[in-house]
């Protein structure tokens, strides 16, 4: 009997273990924190561009995360990405003319939306949109523009320096 | 004309084998849920193919937990990012190391000792005393093994992962000087709920096959002591094979 005990002692001890484990993989080693049901509320923000930004990625404010992306859907009306944002309740007060941007974190980093508070007097509700708004900044977009702006100025540079020979 | 016919021979050998090891497991599906009303007998196989596993795979994690800390570090440190070592190690570890290195430790471990105490049994004619008192031996020998080994296996992954982390903490933050704000908090930024799930979804399928093969191959075993022996043998080697060729697919299905 005492050694039925035993076994039965460390099996217990195992499964604890083991769920130990997995509990410990959840909550520590992911961004997850349980909540339930959906708590805040919604806003919209269109934007031309959203480079690669994606679901769940942080919305943040002054650097703080208050609130994270829930949907990602293209208007075929407008021709623009409809981002849908999902705002922790208690940062209700966000100026209704504030401007969301996307921002990249680090340099390799993922993208997350940056609101930048408005003056105006009264906040944003539920289902809200941001009528302000910027898009990614896309990598190549900004490497050819410098690229032909550098171009541009060899030419002129050539120009003005066949001008002097004549 | 003699090569097509021992062509055909061997395919359908491995046709009927195949079949057999199906209905095997149909047979093992159909009594699980019966087998819970001797829950003693289960506890007693989490305790064989678990808990007696422990000390191998914390130790087996610890350490493949500290190779990947310092491969890790190499490999970042190239491209002046090793703060990402925490989500290298974690991703690494979750989705992959930790359920294939786990099945392939729990073949080793548990899966010889099942294959060799169920053929043993066999050779004894244990089993066949068990029919003649009317006591089905895949019901009272096979399925508690079985559900035994489903049970233990997503966590000793999940330990395995856990320690193995802890040891890539240890090399990466401990003795290379990787910041560990830096390592814990890039680590949380980008694992998912997902990715841990996906670990233990691998877990519990090669649970399930690792388990399904030992205790096949056991009670087929030919009922002779080199009969039990290649019997522990084909155990480890089809469980690795099945494990890593489960494993390709789960990934592309999971990713």
């Amino acid at each position: 009997m005492r050694h039925a005990r035993a076994i039965e002692f460390s099996t217990g001890l195992f499964a604890l273990l083991g769920f130990a484990a997995l509990f410990f993989l959840i909550t520590q080693i992911t961004n997850r924190e349980i909540h339930f049901g959906e708590a805040g509320y919604q806003l919209l923000a269109k934007f031309e561009n959203i480079g690669s930004l994606k679901v769940g990625a942080p919305v943040s404010m002054s650097g703080v995360t208050i609130g994270r992306i829930e949907r990602i859907e293209f208007d075929s009306t407008e021709y623009k990405a409809a981002v849908t944002l999902r705002i922790e309740s208690r940062y209700n007060k966000i100026p209704d003319d504030s401007d969301a941007s996307i921002f990249t974190a680090g340099l390799l980093g993922g993208q997350y939306i940056g609101i930048g508070p408005g003056g105006s007097e009264t906040y944003f509700k539920d289902q809200d949109q941001i009528h302000f708004t910027q898009s990614a900044i896309v990598l190549e977009n900004l490497i050819s523009k410098f690229l032909f702006s550098l171009a541009g100025k060899d030419k002129q540079d050539s120009q003005g320096a066949e001008a002097k020979t004549e | 004309m003699g090569l097509l016919r021992e062509l055909w021979q061997a395919l359908r050998g491995a046709l009927e084998n195949l079949g057999d090891v199906v209905l095997f497991l149909g047979r093992l599906l159909a009594y699980t849920p019966a087998s819970f009303r001797r829950f003693g007998l289960i506890v007693h196989q989490v305790y064989n193919a678990g808990a007696l596993s422990l000390v191998i795979i914390m130790l087996c994690g610890l350490f493949v937990g500290m190779v990947l800390g310092l491969q890790g570090f190499d490999v970042l440190q190239r491209f002046g990012s090793e703060e990402s070592l925490g989500t290298a190690a974690a991703l690494g570890l979750l989705k992959e190391l930790g359920p294939v290195v786990t099945a392939l430790l729990f073949a080793g471990r548990a899966g010889t000792a099942l294959a060799s105490e169920i053929g043993l049994m066999q050779a004894t004619d244990q089993l066949a005393a068990m029919q003649m008192m009317a006591v089905d031996p895949i019901r009272r020998v096979c399925v508690p093994r079985f559900v035994g080994g489903i049970i233990a296996m997503p966590l000793l992954a999940a330990i395995f992962s856990a320690i193995g982390i802890y040891g890539a903490q240890l090399v990466g933050v401990q003795m290379m000087g990787v910041d560990s704000g830096q390592f814990w908090s890039q680590m949380r930024a980008s694992v998912e709920v997902r990715d841990v799930m996906e670990g233990v979804i691998k877990s519990c399928v090669f649970g399930v096959s690792c388990s399904l093969i030992a205790v096949y191959e056991g009670y087929n075993a030919i009922p002779t002591a080199e009969g039990v022996g290649r019997a522990t043998t084909r155990t480890v080697v089809i469980s690795a094979v099945v494990t890593l060729l489960l494993d390709y697919m789960l990934t592309a299905a999971l990713l």
